[in-house]
């Protein structure tokens, strides 16, 4: 059976996965999202793979984690209080979570996955310059591909939030301009 | 000792509570971290499996997943901040210019 140590990580994994959805406060949602993906490190350090864990701490309690709490604090705190979640919804919603889980439960007790690999340490674990050779001659322009996509997608989201042009009042001026407009058009028809 | 079966359980309860938090919160950052819980479940499927097989891909497609999803956190913030100008508001359900 699983070992304690498993039992332990999945626990917080899955619990602080439910309180960043659940939480009342953004900025504490947040913080226990970097706490699931530190969860999800320890699974990587449990399948012995060190490298894809210290990775994901680097990307996600790192980088991630940090860009979500400065938009956090950028967002204006009242927008963040009001939640406007009707009960129906919320209970459809869990509904379909017991329908996912227990169809996909069903589905992986019928389809003979257990004990299929037996136990993972009688297999040798996967040395990271495996990782490092592939990623250099297998995947060389899945990797070339990434870097463009990175430097990509980082122009754009500095293009996106650097613009100080939009603002709402603008809008509305436009919308009122166009009303205006419209009256107008239908006065003299 | 763990299994695969274990891992795979952890990933699909994951998966189901991200499509619950995309179904019922209406909150945009809300809406991203299901998309973060769901993306992190699959990272984890892909690293258990290529335990269990054991061939090294798994990690290596692991790894460009984590990169992937880190460049659109980015991106998804940059709208979020940009609707947050636009409406004052991070609601969903605000976000209705398009609806005929």
């Amino acid at each position: 059976m699983a070992d304690p140590i498993f039992i332990a990580v999945a626990v917080l994994t899955v619990g602080t996965a439910i309180i960043a959805l659940e939480a009342r406060e953004l900025i504490y949602g947040a913080i226990a999202l970097a706490i699931s993906m530190l969860g999800i490190a320890g699974f990587f350090l449990l399948l012995d793979a060190p490298f894809v864990a210290m990775f994901q701490i680097a990307v996600y309690v790192g980088a991630v984690a940090v860009l979500i709490i400065f938009t956090v604090m950028l967002v204006r705190t009242q927008a963040l209080f009001t939640t406007k979640e009707d009960k129906k919804r919320k209970g459809a919603g869990i509904g379909l979570m017991l329908i996912i889980m227990s169809s996909l439960g069903a589905l992986l007790i019928t389809s003979g996955l257990s004990g299929q690999f037996g136990d993972f340490n009688a297999s040798p674990a996967i040395n990271f310059t495996e990782i490092g050779r592939l990623m250099l001659t297998y995947y060389a322009p899945a990797l070339i591909l990434l870097g463009l996509t990175l430097a990509g997608a980082i122009i754009a989201a500095l293009a996106l939030a650097r613009r100080e042009t939009i603002t709402g009042e603008e809008g509305e001026e436009k919308g009122e301009e166009d009303m205006e407009e419209q009256q107008r058009r239908e006065r003299t028809s | 000792m763990s299994e695969l079966v274990d891992f795979v359980i952890v990933s699909m309860v994951l998966v189901a509570i991200g499509i619950y938090g995309l179904v019922v919160k209406r909150n945009a950052i809300r809406m991203l971290f299901s998309i973060e819980i769901i993306a992190n479940a699959a990272n984890l499927l892909l690293v258990a499996f290529s335990r269990g097989l054991p061939n090294g891909q798994g990690q290596v497609v692991a790894l460009f997943s984590i990169a992937i999803a880190a460049a659109e956190v980015a991106v998804g913030l940059g709208l979020i901040i940009v609707a947050y100008r636009l409406y004052k508001e991070i609601d969903v359900e605000e976000f209705r210019s398009l609806r005929g």
